[in-house]
């Protein structure tokens, strides 16, 4: 970065300095040379075109090189500057170093953070062990946000249906600001959180408190939690589903819809034919009622559960809407 | 809360009282304001008798050169509107820190940044270039009007429709609150029932189909009326921007055309191309969105890339240093504009490769923009520089241009973007390039040829002062927002609760205070230009001493622009002819034959402009029968064969011997 600045100023700053020059030196009282008829000059030409060129060559062979290294899905290979992901010790013991996994939800305007390994979920607060490498799985439950915690690493989009990925690591301990870098909607400037990194046994004792917490987040407690709300105030669930994340990313918290990944798998093997027509209602993502949209108009289509003995679903369970 | 009789929803489809923001002090007072101001000119024209000439010379006109000026009218009305926005987002962020909420909710100031976005670019900046190049693109190859004059008056009609519908969300309804680009799925039905997003919508859709209009009228027009002489090769720098400008215009619209329908049929119909739900996408509304949106920022810059080049020949009293680098680097630009669009969102998770591929691409377009410096630079060496007001924006221009240069190949690196992206860093940059491009473009456009638009020259003092307000104002205002944006402050926040950044939002406020002064002086110099207009006269046409045909006519021109048209034979004809000892043809002319006014394309806009409310407000049949009178009238105008005229010889004698008499008189 520092080198692209520097060799960009190599070029403006004497641009910069020649124009004011030449703009002095010709200016018309000075009555200084006076060449109205020059204006083409091959070496000049070359010149003109060539250093910037030039450049450009390098700056985007640092720019290939930067883009890879610094991918944020690509696994840290060092913990810090000094300092490899392994020792040579561990590396020949075969013994890996684990990232921490962290699952992001961006709600409305507030982030969830889910520990699948520890069982324990946060609403705007986010721990982690120093020098411990970080993978972020992020998501979004409605539109589309971006995670961003500047200390630590740069942003990504946290999209519906999607999943994005960060690898990141933090070297000091402390409490940093994290927030959404993509305008979400209403709530949008109070969607901030603390990112603190923990030495020693913090983490653990952060987890083990968390733990305690006798609040549990399940299906229908995360189809309360994704309720718009504003400038929530950090808290921890001690329970998590483990499948959460999955039915997130997925959009199908709510039982009642179709798993994007099965409505994929339908797809990828020619879809539904005309008696899929009848799971509509099961992919239609309705929960938006509560962000002012309208709620779904009545549709002709059965929402049931079909079985191989009720193939139409006619004797199914009865849709219940999330809203 | 009223309630509405069953009939309501089928006449006036979703429209209620409720709708109109009585509650709302800030928007009543602008309202009053703008109510009392539009009264006192309706009842001023009214007056003067002045709606029949009005209607006669200036709506209905098909003459390129008063439908220009009409474009940078509208350009300037708007810049008042968009700027006041720019004024609002300015104080409310230098006052919302910790317990102060400032003034303006979220509801309000969220709809305050989605309007200034999409107005500073579609009702400023592009009625600005598409004002300059209408006016002076004809003018510079010796034609008589562009290819299709008629489509030239629609258009500029079908932009005002656009702006109607934007200013009327100010006081029915609501704007959008999603952002200038609007993404999905923020901007779908789910997530913003309210109107303001059919709002943005149609007004763009509107505004969208006079742009591409626009576009294959000036391409006709350069391609096909040139001058006898003048190839391709011979043809001023300007009006090569311009045919490289409407390429763009041609080639990019229609897609913005057919991602903001497919945005509409989700709202409208419920199909599913950028839902969550049903396999929509919203990422692929991103990428196409940006298939256009990149192109039009070099829409843009490029008739002002022209401008800058013919300001610095005239000025320098040279020709320009390096005519075909120029060009060529003008079409490079043009062509690799459609290879960057990714580089708006690298952080959507495409991976290295990609992200690389399209970080080079956006590095590789600097190369021929730093030619074109390199070529200013060098057209100033050797020459004889006045120091009027073109030449001074075209200075200020080139010391902040490279500034934005620098810090968009910055923000090109893929690492550095992760950092960067969303936050006011990136705002630093394109107010940067467009502020610093686009703005400086337009007033060394306005201030070069408002004396070939009018017959006298703009006031210099009051110019002065705009160009220094303007410059220092736009450095106070948006420095800060580099620093803020290195420090990791995001665009579209309402409120902040760190106090150490106040200081640098309240240093960027008094910078806006500063712009505008530089926009109010702009406006006290038109004032009082046209007060001392016969002290500011100029009858010779060409004031100073200028290079390119549009120097070789009387200013204002008359309505032919050329008795006879001009023969080419070198670069910078006009400077070419005057050397050579050119003498104005005082006999021999026949008459003329001109395209006549027409109000059909102000009254197919007006249609369009009701079809487009009725759309936003769900009124079905207004909706239907406004289509179909659209239709109606447009068939209806294929039938009006009485569409030109000749000027007599007489009459084109009688304007030119004028003329002769003026400049004797001039010279005595």
């Amino acid at each position: 970065m520092l080198i692209s600045v520097a060799l960009m100023l190599a070029i403006i700053i004497p641009v910069m300095a020649l124009t004011v020059f030449f703009a002095w030196r010709y200016r018309a009282a000075a009555e200084s040379e006076y060449d109205p008829d020059w204006h083409h000059s091959l070496p000049l030409e070359v010149v003109i075109w060539a250093i910037p060129l030039l450049i450009v060559i390098i700056l985007g062979a640092i720019t290939w090189m930067g883009t890879h290294l610094l991918d944020p899905y690509r696994p840290l290979n060092r913990i810090s500057a000094s300092q490899p992901i392994q020792t040579s010790q561990q590396a020949a013991q075969g013994r890996e170093r684990k990232p921490l996994i962290i699952q992001v939800v961006a709600l409305d305007w507030k982030w969830l953070f889910i520990y699948p390994e520890q069982g324990v979920a946060s609403v705007n607060e986010v721990v982690a062990p120093v020098n411990q490498p970080i993978e972020f799985h992020i998501t979004s439950s409605s539109v589309m946000n971006s995670l961003f915690i500047p200390a630590l690493a740069g942003q990504i989009y946290a999209m519906p249906g999607m999943q994005t990925k960060l690898n990141a690591v933090i070297n000091h301990a402390g409490d940093f600001d994290g927030f959404s870098a993509n305008y979400s909607g209403e709530g949008f400037s109070g969607m901030r959180f603390r990112f603190k990194g923990l030495e020693g046994g913090g983490f653990d004792d952060w987890v083990r408190q968390a733990r305690e917490k006798t609040e549990k987040l399940g299906r229908e407690e995360y189809l309360v939690l994704e309720r718009p709300s504003e400038r929530e105030k950090p808290r921890q669930f001690g329970t998590v589903a483990p499948d959460l994340f999955d039915a997130v990313l997925n959009m199908c918290v709510d039982r009642t819809k179709m798993c994007m990944r099965d409505m994929m798998a339908m797809d990828a093997k020619g879809g539904g034919g005309k008696e899929g027509i009848h799971t509509v209602m099961a992919l239609h993502y309705d929960k938006t009622t509560r962000r002012g949209g309208e709620p779904l108009g009545p549709r002709p289509f059965v929402t049931a559960i079909c079985s191989p003995t009720d193939v139409y679903g006619k004797d199914g369970l009865p849709a219940r809407a999330a809203n | 809360m009223n309630s509405y009789p069953d009939w309501w929803p089928l006449v006036f489809g979703r429209f209620t009282f409720e709708a109109i923001p009585y509650h709302e002090p800030i928007l009543v007072a602008t309202f009053a304001a703008v109510a009392i101001g539009g009264l006192g000119l309706f009842a001023l024209i009214t007056k003067l008798g002045a709606w029949g000439y009005l209607w006669r010379e200036w709506f209905t006109s098909v003459d390129h050169k008063k439908i220009g000026i009409m474009y940078m009218v509208l350009g300037i009305v708007m810049l008042l509107r968009g700027f006041a926005d720019a004024l609002m987002m300015r104080g409310q962020q230098a006052i919302a820190f910790g317990a102060n909420e400032g003034y303006l909710p979220p509801h309000h100031y969220d709809q305050i940044f989605t309007a200034h976005g999409v107005i500073m670019i579609f009702f400023v900046a592009m009625p600005l270039v598409t004002g300059l190049m209408n006016y002076v693109v004809p003018l510079q190859i010796g034609a008589r009007d562009v290819a299709f004059p008629f489509l030239n008056n629609f258009s500029f009609w079908m932009t005002v429709g656009g702006v109607v519908l934007v200013m009327a969300s100010l006081f029915v309804g609501e704007f959008a609150k999603v952002g200038w680009l609007a993404y999905p799925p923020l901007s779908g039905k789910a997530y913003s029932p309210g109107v303001g997003m059919d709002y943005y919508l149609w007004a763009l859709q509107i505004a969208g189909v006079g742009t591409t209009l626009s576009g294959i009228n000036l391409i006709a027009t350069i391609v096909k009326m040139r001058a006898p002489g003048m190839d391709m090769m011979k043809m001023p720098v300007f009006t090569w921007t311009a045919l490289c400008t409407n390429v763009l215009i041609v080639a990019s619209f229609p897609v913005l055309a057919g991602t903001v329908a497919l945005l509409t049929l989700d709202r409208y119909v419920g199909t599913n191309f950028f839902t969550n739900d049903l396999g929509g996408n919203p990422m692929m509304y991103v990428n196409l969105i940006w298939i256009w949106g990149h192109p039009e920022v070099y829409i843009l810059i490029l008739p002002c890339f022209g401008i800058y080049s013919e300001v610095a020949s005239t000025f320098c009293g040279k020709r320009l240093f390096g005519y075909a680098s120029m060009v060529y680097a003008t079409v490079v630009i043009t062509i690799l504009s459609y290879l960057v669009w990714l580089h708006h969102f690298f952080t959507m998770g495409s991976g290295a490769s990609v992200n690389s591929f399209f970080g080079i691409t956006t590095m590789i377009i600097s190369i021929p923009t730093g030619a074109k410096i390199f070529n200013w630079l060098f057209t100033m060496y050797r020459g004889r520089i006045r120091f009027e007001l073109p030449m001074m924006w075209l200075l200020a221009f080139m010391i902040t241009f490279v500034i934005g240069g620098m810090t968009g190949v910055m923000l090109a690196v893929p690492p550095a973007d992760f950092v960067l992206h969303n936050s006011l860093f990136l705002i630093a940059h394109f107010h940067n390039v467009i502020i610093g491009g686009v703005v400086f473009g337009a007033f060394a456009g306005i201030n070069y040829w408002f004396p070939k638009a009018f017959g006298f020259k703009l006031d210099d003092f009051w110019g002065k002062m705009s160009f220094w307000f303007w410059v220092i104002g736009f450095y106070v205002a948006f420095m800060p927002l580099y620093v803020l944006g290195l420090m990791g402050v995001t665009r579209r926040v309402n409120h902040f609760d760190d106090p150490s950044l106040q200081i640098w939002f309240v240093i960027a406020a008094i910078g806006a205070v500063l712009i505008l002064f530089g926009i109010l002086s702009f406006l006290v110099q038109i004032v009082v230009s046209v007060m001392n207009r016969e002290k500011l006269r100029d009858v010779t046409g060409d004031p100073w001493n200028g290079r390119t045909l549009e120097w070789a006519t009387s200013s204002p021109p008359p309505a032919y622009n050329f008795a006879f048209t001009p023969m080419v034979h070198d670069h910078d004809s006009w400077a070419d002819m005057k050397k050579r000892g050119y003498q104005r043809p005082l006999e021999g002319f026949r008459p003329i034959h001109m395209p006549k006014n027409t109000g059909a394309g102000v009254i197919i806009s007006a249609f369009a402009t009701i079809c487009g409310l009725a759309l936003v407000w769900y009124v079905w049949w207004l909706a239907a029968l406004s289509f179909l009178a659209i239709i109606v009238t447009a068939i209806a105008h294929s039938f009006n064969y009485d569409r030109d005229y000749n000027i007599p010889a007489e009459e084109v004698v009688r304007e030119e011997e004028r003329r002769s008499r003026a400049l004797a008189a001039a010279r005595v």
